[in-house]
């Protein structure tokens, strides 16, 4: 299928591209920017004029909740939120049921994900067997399976041997390991950051240094075993330091943080509102502005959905007794034109975030608008809006966002040159 | 970014009175004090030979405990039964959720036998917030305590107590001694004391039950006991669990006893009227000595007394609030 994209501004954080011109497709790829290669006759042609084209997002962290919790989401349902949210590539997490710690289930998603997806899905392993933290997961099959990093989620390992042990095997094999640094002794029991609202509310704390205690270790751990790795979630000021002060000195890891962390914070959790439990939790203001700033400066090079769907049930308790997470991955554009709306930062610079970013620190081959390059594209209305649940592709409605009206619009979203959103 | 606009709030009706009792946050001190009155008038019922009034004749009330009481469960009981409402109660705990029935489901059961009003302890904080907002917003909830967050009755029946007993709050020195971190009835009391004027609230614990943002709430802060009890005027003590020990909260009982318990001669520190508060049960030698316990100064039997006298002011004045409200709902219902 031959197409072109007319009158659009081209926004390429990778080249740092920014012009208006015209993209020709074809079978799947960008063959041309600027003039229209000779015999080039397209078979659709779409009028972009008023549009930015960026290339497509790439999303690091999100649960397609696939196998095993149908009635959260599926990898169908969820793409294709996705595809909405101006994504086309993303990592799903490797909390399935079964887990995601044997060539057989990623066998699966990738299957489901080529016959019914609307996104190039990337699956992150499980780093130890059952996510138990006791045995290692067969990392290189998972590897050769299609897994492109690995991950115990929130899940502490049974002893820092064991965690050394897992790092310095996945640095034999060049793999990449993502951490969600989290001291589970230090977290245990808490279901909100430790901090005034938290004590006004009684709701159990999360110190602070949940985070910053297990981050440190991490970074020695790092240091000693030379692994490839991946800070994701952060979400304290502190942290963010921390991370930043470890690159200063060279060691090189690279961060993300979800896109609501960067917009809620503890305040939220005044009315008890389960919408706005997850973990790790909102934190202050003062951690808001820090994650922020890392943002900004490139010290976070990511910005990743962490979208949680899930369905109502598992919402409608007391605060405490509820399912951890928001779905929000429809609304990673939207949400990221905010900020720029708030003056943190310009438009290529939250672009970056969202493409070159993610995929290099987990060496995806994703991100890129240039030709010869796979035509993932978002086009996107900056001046339009987002009226948030005017339509809902998520299994998930769990989003304290409902009802928000966000700046921009994405018109169309494009995964190997085949319209996957569209919203005229 | 437009968030959508705030809701009202929750435990008020659109004429600003109380609907639902849910915590004291909020809450204007007129309230507070209006609350206090209506106690007042009602202790006068309770010295009666015939101990009814007609206010909830025709009224249900259930009481439901998802965790264990007997102290509150019994006082609510006898306040809905003065004031001639039919009381069913209900230990949830060992009942309906043992057999996998969630809360929303054990309460749209009971709302749909009619009851007009419900009175909830559970161990989740903002849990009694959860059933006034998403199961049974026209049944009236009551709060008996939501893990630990708040237990508003008990807070008001405390500032019953200082009021009968030692008068105007903005002339007070209060004090609040021990696990502060895990205790509702602290919550509730801080908020009680700043907003009826109290000058000089304290909140005394070691830094391990000392809940972080304190100084927000408008309190002193103090880690020495022997400091903070100082001049004051009212001391409340709180229970100390036996499961403190674990974890490393604390060493001992032994040593808390030592350091923090409210002892004859700490008891001296305070002002020579000072009053001694605490919301039972008591741990006698744990939080507090025996002698302190059962001395003239002693209020822990009238608190009890006072319980019955406040949670009858609660249930009256927000089941009206709550009849209220149906009635504006109606006719709001017809003008359309």
């Amino acid at each position: 299928m031959r197409i072109q994209i007319n009158g659009a501004r081209l926004i390429d954080p990778a080249s740092q591209m920014d012009k208006h011109a015209d993209i020709f497709i074809d079978d799947g790829k960008i063959i041309a920017i600027g003039d229209t290669p000779r015999d080039f006759v397209a078979e659709q042609m779409i009028d972009a004029n008023g549009l930015i084209a960026a290339p497509g997002l790439v999303d690091i962290s999100a649960s397609l909740r696939e196998p095993g919790y149908g009635r959260k989401g599926s990898i169908a349902s969820e793409t294709r939120a996705a595809a909405a949210g101006g994504i086309t590539s993303l990592c799903c997490t490797p909390h399935t049921k079964p887990i995601l710690d044997t060539a057989a289930v990623v066998d699966l998603i990738l299957d489901k994900a080529r016959d019914e997806g609307s996104c190039k899905v990337f699956p992150l392993g499980a780093l130890s067997q059952g996510l138990a933290g006791e045995q290692l997961a067969e990392l290189v099959t998972l590897r050769n399976a299609g897994c492109v990093a690995f991950s115990n989620g929130l899940v502490p390992f049974s002893s820092n041997r064991v965690l050394r042990r897992a790092l310095e095997y996945a640095a034999t094999f060049d793999l990449t390991v993502i951490f969600h640094p989290q001291d589970a002794a230090l977290a245990e029991g808490g279901i909100a950051h430790e901090g005034a609202v938290a004590t006004f509310r009684g709701l159990a704390g999360i110190p602070e240094t949940a985070e910053t205690v297990a981050l440190s270790r991490d970074l020695l751990l790092i240091e000693q075993s030379g692994v490839r790795a991946h800070f994701s979630q952060i979400t304290t000021a502190r942290g963010a330091r921390l991370i930043a002060k470890a690159q200063a000195r060279g060691l090189p890891v690279t961060a993300d943080v979800a896109m609501y962390q960067l917009i809620l914070t503890e305040d939220a959790l005044m009315d008890f509102s389960s919408f706005y439990h997850v973990l790790p939790p909102l934190r202050s203001l003062a951690d808001r502005e820090g994650l922020r700033e890392a943002v900004k400066s490139g010290v976070i090079s990511a910005i990743a959905s962490h979208h949680q769907p899930h369905e109502a049930d598992a919402k409608l308790d007391p605060f405490a007794a509820t399912e951890p997470g928001i779905s929000s991955i429809e609304l990673l554009l939207p949400l990221a034109l905010s900020l720029v709306e708030e003056g943190l930062f310009d438009l290529p610079t939250a672009l970056q975030r969202l493409t070159t970013g993610p995929a290099a620190a987990l060496r995806l081959n994703a991100g890129r608008m240039s030709v010869g390059a796979a035509a993932d594209i978002v086009l996107f209305d900056p001046k339009g809006q987002t009226i948030v649940g005017e339509s809902w592709l998520s299994k998930g409605r769990n989003c304290p966002f409902m009802g928000h009206v966000l700046p921009g619009a994405v018109r169309y979203t494009l995964l190997n040159g085949r319209i996957t959103h569209k919203n005229l | 970014m437009t968030p959508p606009s705030p809701k009202c709030p929750l435990q008020l009706n659109d004429q600003g009175r109380l609907r639902h009792f849910l915590s004291l946050d909020g809450l204007p001190r007129s309230m507070l004090t209006e609350i206090l009155d209506t106690a007042d008038s009602f202790l006068e019922v309770g010295a009666r030979a015939v101990k009814k009034v007609p206010l909830l004749r025709g009224m249900t009330v259930c009481n439901v405990f998802f965790e264990n009481s007997t102290r509150t469960r019994t006082t609510f009981e006898l306040a809905a039964k003065r004031l001639s409402a039919d009381v069913i109660t209900l230990n949830v705990s060992t009942s309906s959720t043992s057999k996998g029935e969630t809360l929303t489901d054990t309460l749209r059961n009971l709302e749909a036998m009619a009851a007009d009003m419900f009175v909830v302890r559970h161990a989740e904080s903002g849990a009694a917030h959860f059933i006034a907002e998403h199961v049974s917003p026209n049944v009236a909830i009551i709060n008996g305590g939501d893990g630990r967050h708040a237990h508003p009755t008990q807070g008001m029946l405390d500032m019953l107590t200082i009021r009968r007993h030692k008068g105007d709050f903005e002339q007070l020195k209060v004090a609040i001694v021990g696990d502060i971190l895990h205790s509702r009835v602290a919550r509730s009391n801080m908020i009680a004391l700043k907003t009826l004027g109290c000058p000089d609230i304290r909140v005394i614990a070691p830094k391990t039950l000392l809940p972080v943002g304190l100084e927000q709430y408008g309190v002193n802060v103090y880690t020495d006991v022997n400091e903070g009890l100082k001049g004051v005027d009212v001391i409340i003590m709180l229970r100390l669990q036996r499961e403190r020990m674990q974890g490393g909260l604390l060493p001992s009982e032994g040593e808390f006893y030592r350091l923090y318990g409210l002892s004859e001669q700490r008891l001296a520190l305070a002002h020579p009227d000072a009053i001694v508060l605490h919301p039972g049960p008591i741990n006698r030698g744990v939080e507090i000595d025996s002698t302190v316990a059962d001395c003239a100064r002693s209020m822990i039997l009238n608190q009890v007394t006072y319980g019955i006298a406040i949670r009858m002011a609660v249930l009256s004045m927000t089941m009206s609030g709550q009849n209220e409200q149906r009635q504006l709902d109606a006719e709001k219902q017809e003008s359309r």
